[in-house]
């Protein structure tokens, strides 16, 4: 059983300080959905709000259609895995799985049973009898999801569950959590500030900042097509070219930037409309540091800039060359690692481009902080 | 020894171990090794101690056992009578201690907003200013035949006549429960305040009720504090003698009395180490049973 779960203008105050602002969304069942954000931007908070541990101070949350007012942690359709997982440190792995059922006076027997079952679901055969301290980081991950499936929960809440692991095994650990979510076929909500985790498992995503819902979309759409500066910064790397609009046409704007002119496709807005940009208005153009280009490989090059070259970082699978323009902005041009950069030296002068179709114009406003 | 010097630099590290020797063997030590002597000594005037009648004897333990040589009955059944009374009581108050001082450990430590801990935390603190004795007198005058307690009851109409709470030893257990009330909230509440609070939330999100979310997290979790804080309130309260004197009823008789009396009163300081002997090695004996029946170390009690 899965349900879907709805926040209708959800706001969470504490005094004057609002966690969440006026939060809509609607979470289809079955879907992998993640909350996107920077730290204290309230994530987690309205995730305390769907398990029960809060009450939202206006609009209201519902579980399958139904409203979760006045409704606790302990009699709602949830189940939660927290940050630091909160296994109880005194009971075996299968005590922590079963006791769920334990509390709902199911036999040691059948205890035992489900435990097994659920061990075998995250791959920890024949380890119930262990101590929580004898398994490793992962291990207890997996431990925590067991037990949280044992409720058999309609929708499983995650806050930030894999922040405490190495890369490595964060890494294994999506796709893992990806492959129990897809056979066990409940919906998950996946509070993470780590946007390569939220794009690698999720379905859609919600796209936070200071309490507010900036963008839910696909994670194709919040890459490719944020439709505010503060996505367009968050959600990967982006250069922003602030300026003024000159000239409006077919869904593309020029904007002027100290000068220069860059012309880019105008954005969408969070309902798929194009943003209303108007000659004179202040936008900003966003450029993926993969989307420009050397200007000499370039043929008819346009949106031409000159820039001089700091320092070149070397990534692995890429190297990111940072550059200050004449008028000292940071920028960052990104080429696969085996691009030849040596006739690329620090203190050299070069010249860059990139396509309009590359580049797309939003009107100003905040951006995510570097 | 060399790395200590090393570590701590001469000047702290020879006052450690200085301080540290001066306790452990001048008050400690010295004291319990010569009671624990006198105590198999008979009891004689000073001209005749290290006479030929000073000899090793068990004379005092039989008394404790057995009475008087005069004495018709087996046993010495007033003095033992006593002593079993003093314990089962002091296992009463620990008992009404912990169930007392669990709730308000457990509140400070995990509900309470950092300005509300503090000033319980105060609260608590503030009325050990006041010494042993006046408190203990304080809660005479409040269980007293015409104290502030009986007076406001008759005044209410929920009582006719006074009740003696000195005789019923209501006052007794008050004040001993409230002196070492201090020596159980704060080792519970140090181990309850390393309790991670997201386990108390899984538990509630898994669907547990209060009651056993506290019998199966948070009391194993405390159980550490639990020991510690019941062994000094036991022990504490089995060796009190002020809080007795002030508040038992006239028939109640708490063993430290028994021993003040043959120090001080009979002059059988002999007999008082006899007795105060005892008292110490069956409270350790009775405190080390219960750690092993609870599966407690004595590392952790110490932590």
């Amino acid at each position: 059983m899965s349900a879907d779960v709805e926040l209708q203008s959800v706001s969470i105050a504490f005094g004057d300080f609002y966690a969440a602002k006026n939060v809509n969304v609607k979470i289809e069942a079955g879907e992998f959905f993640s909350f996107l954000g920077p730290s204290g931007c309230g994530k987690t908070t309205l995730l305390r709000a769907v398990s029960g541990f809060l009450e939202p101070s206006e609009g209201k949350v519902l579980i399958g259609g139904q409203n979760m007012s006045g409704i606790g942690p302990n009699k709602r359709p949830t189940s939660l895995i927290f940050q630091n997982l909160a296994l109880f440190p005194l009971m075996s792995v299968a005590d922590n799985i079963a006791f769920s059922l334990e509390v709902r006076g199911v036999g040691k027997q059948a205890r035992r049973k489900r435990a097994g079952e659920l061990l075998d679901l995250v791959a920890l055969n024949g380890q119930g009898d262990k101590k929580v301290h004898e398994l490793s980081g992962g291990q207890k991950q997996r431990v925590a999801i067991a037990r949280a499936l044992a409720v058999e929960p309609e929708v499983l809440l995650l806050d930030e569950p894999l922040s405490a692991l190495d890369l490595k095994l964060r890494q294994k650990m999506r796709t893992e959590l990806r492959a129990i979510q897809q056979r066990v076929g409940i919906t998950f909500i996946y509070i993470t500030h780590d946007q390569g985790e939220a794009l690698t498992m999720s379905d859609r995503v919600g796209v936070m900042n200071d309490g507010q819902l900036e963008q839910v979309g696909s994670c194709y759409e919040v890459y490719q097509a944020p439709s505010t500066p503060f996505v367009a910064t968050f959600v990967g790397e982006n250069n922003a070219f602030a300026g003024k609009v000159e000239k409006v046409s077919k869904g593309t704007a020029q904007v002027n930037v100290d000068g220069k002119s860059f012309s880019g496709a105008i954005g969408k807005t969070t309902a798929g409309n194009l943003h209303n940009i108007g000659v004179g208005d202040e936008a900003i153009v966003f450029v993926r540091p993969e989307s420009l280009n050397l200007a000499k490989d370039t043929k008819a090059p346009k949106n031409k800039f000159s820039a001089d070259i700091k320092t070149i970082e070397f990534e692995g699978n890429l190297k990111n060359i940072y550059l200050k323009s004449s008028t000292k902005k940071s920028i960052r041009f990104s080429v696969p690692s085996v691009f030849d950069t040596s006739h690329l030296t620090p203190g050299s002068k070069i010249e860059l481009a990139f396509s309009a179709q590359s580049a797309i114009v939003l009107p100003s406003g905040p951006l995510a902080l570097d | 020894m060399d790395s200590f010097y090393k570590k701590n630099g001469s000047l702290i590290s020879t006052f450690f171990l200085i301080a540290i020797t001066f306790w452990l063997v001048f008050l400690i030590l010295i004291p319990q090794l010569y009671m624990l002597d006198l105590s198999f000594r008979p009891n004689l005037p000073p001209l005749l101690r290290g006479g030929p009648d000073d000899v090793y004897t068990l004379t005092h333990y039989n008394h404790f056992l057995f009475g008087s040589e005069t004495s018709k009955d087996t046993y010495n059944y007033v003095d033992i009578g006593v002593f079993v009374d003093t314990i089962g009581t002091a296992v009463l108050v620990t008992i009404i201690n912990l169930c007392f001082c669990y709730p308000i450990a457990f509140y400070i430590a995990k509900l309470a907003t950092p300005n509300a801990t503090r000033l319980l935390i105060l609260a608590l603190i503030i009325p050990f200013w006041i010494n042993e004795l006046l408190r203990s007198f304080a809660i005479r005058i409040l269980f007293a035949g015409e104290g502030v307690i009986n007076n406001l009851l008759i005044e209410l109409g929920l009582l006719d006549v006074a009740v003696n709470f000195i005789a019923l030893d209501v006052a007794l257990y008050t004040g001993l429960t409230y002196a070492y009330i201090l020596l159980m909230i704060f080792p519970l509440y140090n181990a309850l305040d390393t309790l991670d609070t997201n386990q108390l939330e899984a538990a509630k999100d898994l669907g547990s009720s209060t009651i056993r979310t506290h019998w199966r997290i948070v009391i194993p979790h405390a159980k550490a504090g639990i020991a510690s804080g019941s062994t000094m309130v036991f022990m504490l309260t089995a060796g009190a003698l002020a809080t007795p004197v002030v508040l038992s009823s006239p028939n109640t008789f708490w063993f430290t009395q028994l021993i003040y009396q043959w120090f001080n009163m009979n002059d059988n300081w002999s007999r008082g180490s006899a007795y105060s002997i005892i008292l110490l090695v069956v409270s350790v004996a009775f405190v080390l049973l219960m750690m092993r029946l609870f599966k407690v170390t004595i590392g952790e009690v110490v932590r």
